[in-house]
């Protein structure tokens, strides 16, 4: 079946089976791997993307259900290229992954979080967190992070222009 | 200032240790003096040996040679390179290198082994070369060397001249590269990079979601391979429904494999080949498959565990430690303390499940692999599938979490062996609950504890039955308790006896193998004996510890242990009090509910300290609200951020391990297979605040993987003890009743 994606801004025609998960149209077929596969049933919120702004899990996605909702990747987190979302700025300037292969799942799931609660208590962060599995164990400088981000997207102090 | 008065000459028995652990056997780590400096460079490149470049531009490459897994080695490590060369850390950019260890040395990462094999050679490798950028400085001016400084990527010189390194490239390049006698390294005092917080250098690529592991491989013709074994570990392929599986959409082929008879390597099994990732996860679903489980299959968990309790009572197999006369000190105690310590079978569940890439043609085989241990994966394919080594290439990509998984290369040997059968390069990814049920385990354990008492509190017999779990007569990584293990050595009545399972079960090195359960069971026990006693914890361990400085190995009934060996006790001494303190130990009041556990152990070259202070409601909830960890890892902290990191991790780690992983092994197959029943650590469990602490001792720099999880889990269930009085003798915490009154 050949269906029309929104991912990132940009159109896509893909001719995958209907019950193809986003995850895999992604990774193998449009070749955006930042969107990672960990465990294929919802658990670990790595494979997390935005479908019309709204954090969704692609493992558990059937392209056939995308229809006309904008996919957001993290490789379309950023405002434009060669800028940073604040996250993705707090997020180097704390160091915060260790091994990354979740991050771009923490990422997504904080960016929405961060759009809905731009000034997020621990106990927001944890709640809206909660989904997305480290298995290294970052969660103390996720929580930094986002409100290191909350921080920069005020235009609190430290914020590069 | 950059360059020093004062050469720190690497001594060279201390050296050839080093390269020796570092290069199994090599005589040198790696080639820091080929023939000549820049023998035809490409492009005007000098490249003074395998692990620098320097254009023309002034761009400085270093190679990073060892495995990535999160551990921080491919920014660490460089920096030594980048502080010795005198170079900005802006202006450097680091490259993976493929597996060489001809032209490398030793490109294996574990046992917290990356920073203690390299660190003294990387020193001298950077400064060697920016010895060379000097002289080509000195050459140009016609001045001495002895006149001219590096500074930040540039030499200058008294009179003001100034050069940078690009300029100075092609005539570094024709200079000899100069014997280690005539390279001064840079001292502590003079460090601008090390020490510092650094960001680990793939953190752009991570945070914007660019390919850097080994799932995120892509090539031209790719095809998509999945691997079905035997639930049953090592059980065989009987029959498969393969003729149909084929007619499945966008299956291109679908295969037996026999396995080589070992389940640490070749895995019997079915190939699945399809042009997408899906379609073999699809077409799997429709595979049936008769197996042989062989004998495993008789073999569980539960049976293991009711053997053990009565067997508990008898004589072990084996003595592990004799010392004193245990039975007599134990009948003439003032006070006798007896307990049952149980811990189960548990995964490593990195979060990017297995996979490798393998392409084979003409004979040859190339590899890209999320790999530890790379030599092991091309040990194995030589072994296994008659490929010589000289025909394998592998890349390392970075890995989603090694945590000892990595080790093992059976997945990498099941991707060359698919690889051997498919005209093109094909992918093998494994699924959540390929990875969870054909893990190589850290294996479970029992202990059954006796302790005495004098009448002044101290401890006088240490009695341990322990049960453990082997493979072809050996125990499993993990499974082997050192007779040089705390506290043994330190108890003048002392006896360790083991009993074995002999089971087919996979076990490999989990994260601090060993060190994490014998530390839980044995500082969980002397927690007990110091209540038991009526002793504040941190004194009495501080007693038990005593005041000698250095303990030596050996001794004891049960010869040589390898852990714990050549323990400075000073170390310990001083870091239990450094973190004790840092923690504010015996300072705080506690209401009912909440408080302080403390724990200690030395592995993997360190030496750590841990105190958790937890609340526990009513109800049995445990938080964790503050964590405190001191750790001496000799005299430099190389990034600061990555070593915070790794404690952090460490943390959390031990935690999760301790809150709810369990594996039950039932008819020599795992029962769980994703993370709805193999819950991981979240973020809503993870302490609130964790603080890490370093103190640096005039010792050599060592590693920063390992050693700070073992005091993680007795610390927390020793806080909990005086937070409520229970007394945790189980793992999972998720089977223990927390609840009090």
């Amino acid at each position: 079946m050949k269906y029309t994606l929104t991912v990132n801004g940009a159109s896509r025609i893909v001719d995958v089976a209907p019950d193809t998960p986003l995850l895999w149209v992604l990774r193998d077929h449009l070749e955006l791997t930042g969107t990672k596969f960990g465990c294929g049933i919802g658990q670990c919120g790595a494979c997390t993307v935005h479908l019309s702004g709204v954090p969704a899990r692609a493992c558990m996605t059937p392209v056939s259900t995308v229809g006309r909702m904008k996919v957001t990747t993290i490789e379309g987190l950023a405002p434009a290229p060669g800028k940073l979302h604040p996250l993705q700025q707090a997020w180097t300037e704390l160091d915060v992954a260790q091994c990354g292969y979740c991050q771009p799942g923490q990422l997504m799931t904080a960016a929405a979080l961060l759009r809905d609660n731009p000034k997020p208590t621990d106990e927001d962060i944890d709640g809206a967190m909660a989904g997305n599995l480290c298995r290294c164990g970052t969660y103390t400088r996720i929580r930094q992070g986002i409100k290191r981000a909350a921080e920069l997207t005020a235009g609190g102090k430290g914020v590069a222009q | 200032m950059s360059t020093t008065t004062t050469p720190r000459a690497v001594n060279r028995r201390e050296f050839l240790k080093l390269t020796g652990l570092a290069g199994g056997g090599l005589a040198l780590a790696f080639q820091i003096r080929p023939a000549r400096g820049g023998s035809a460079p490409a492009g005007g490149d000098f490249r003074p040996n395998a692990f620098v470049r320097v254009a023309p531009s002034g761009a400085v490459t270093i190679v990073s040679k060892q495995p990535e897994m999160g551990q921080g080695v491919k920014t660490s490590l460089p920096m030594i390179i980048a502080e010795q060369l005198e170079v900005p850390w802006s202006s450097v950019n680091i490259e993976q290198g493929d597996f060489d260890e001809k032209l490398y040395g030793g490109q294996s990462a574990g046992g917290s082994r990356s920073t203690p094999n390299n660190y003294d050679q990387f020193h001298l490798l950077g400064a060697t070369v920016r010895t060379m950028l000097v002289e080509a400085a000195a050459r140009t001016w016609k001045v001495p060397a002895s006149e001219c400084r590096a500074v930040d990527g540039t030499v200058v010189h008294g009179s003001g001249k100034k050069l940078g390194y690009g300029a100075l490239a092609a005539t570094a390049a024709t200079l000899e590269v100069p014997a280690k006698e005539a390279v001064r390294l840079k001292e502590p005092k003079d460090f601008k990079l090390l020490g510092r917080r650094i960001a680990q250098v793939d953190t752009p690529r991570i945070v914007t979601g660019q390919p850097l592991f080994g799932l995120d491989l892509q090539l031209p013709g790719m095809r998509h391979a999945v691997y079905e074994k035997c639930p049953a570990f090592g059980g065989k392929v009987v029959s498969a429904n393969l003729d149909f599986v084929k007619t499945l959409p966008g299956v291109k082929d679908a295969f037996i494999l026999e396995g080589n008879g070992k389940v640490k390597e070749l895995n019997p099994g079915i190939a699945i080949i399809a042009d997408s990732t899906w379609a073999a996860f699809s077409a799997r679903r429709q595979l049936k498959v008769t197996w042989d489980e062989g004998k495993v299959a008789e073999e569980s968990w539960d049976k293991f565990v009711a053997e053990a309790r009565a067997k508990a009572a008898s004589p072990g197999q084996r003595t592990l430690r004799r010392d004193g006369e245990v039975e007599q000190a134990l009948a003439s105690a003032a006070k006798k303390v007896s307990a049952e310590y149980l811990y189960p079978f548990i995964s490593h569940a990195n979060l990017e499940p297995q996979n490798t890439t393998a392409h084979f043609r003409d004979g040859r085989l190339e590899v890209w692999s999320p790999t530890q241990v790379p030599a092991a994966g091309v040990g194995m394919v030589t072994r296994v599938l008659n490929i010589p080594a000289d025909k394998i290439t592998v890349h390392l990509t970075r890995a989603g979490g090694g945590f000892g998984r990595r080790i093992g290369a059976d997945y990498l040997v099941e991707a060359a062996a698919i690889a051997q059968r498919v005209p093109a390069p094909v992918k093998l990814t494994w699924s959540r609950e390929d990875d969870l049920r054909h893990d190589q385990y850290r294996p479970g354990g029992l202990h059954f504890l006796q302790g005495g008492l004098d009448a002044q509190g101290r401890v006088t017999a240490w009695k341990n039955h322990f049960f453990t779990f082997g493979e072809g007569g050996q125990p499993g990584s993990g499974g082997s308790l050192s007779p040089d293990e705390f506290p043994g050595r330190w108890i003048p009545n002392f006896l360790a006896e083991q009993t074995m399972f002999d089971t087919g079960w996979p076990m490999g090195p989990w994260r601090a193998p060993g060190s994490c359960v014998f530390s839980w069971v044995f500082h969980s026990f002397i927690d007990e004996l110091a209540h038991a006693a009526g002793r504040d914890p941190l004194a009495f361990r501080l007693e038990l510890l005593g005041t000698r400085d250095e303990m030596p190995a050996g001794g004891g009934g049960g010869g040589k242990g390898k852990q714990g060996g050549g323990y400075s006790v000073a170390r310990m001494r001083n870091i239990l009090k450094f973190t004790a303190e840092k923690a504010g130990w015996g300072k705080k009041k506690f209401a009912r509910g909440s408080g302080a556990g403390i724990a200690f152990h030395f592995s993997h070259q360190g030496y750590f300290a841990q105190v958790a202070e937890v609340t526990v409601s009513k109800e049995g909830q445990l938080r964790v609200d503050r964590f405190v960890t001191g750790g001496d890892v000799g005299r430099q902290i190389v990034n600061l951020s990555g070593a915070e990191n790794q404690v952090e991790g460490s943390v959390v780690d031990g935690l999760g391990a301790l809150l709810t992983q369990e594996l039950n092994i039932e008819r020599g197959r795992v029962v769980q297979g994703n993370f709805h029943e193999y819950p991981l650590i979240r973020i809503t469990e993870a302490p609130a605040r964790i603080e890490t602490h370093f103190l640096s001792t005039d010792h050599p720099t060592t590693g920063i993987g390992e050693p700070a999880i073992p005091p993680v889990a007795p610390a927390v269930c020793n806080a909990i003890f005086a937070a409520t009085g229970n007394r945790v003798r189980q793992m999972p915490l998720s089977r223990v009743d927390l609840r009090w009154t």
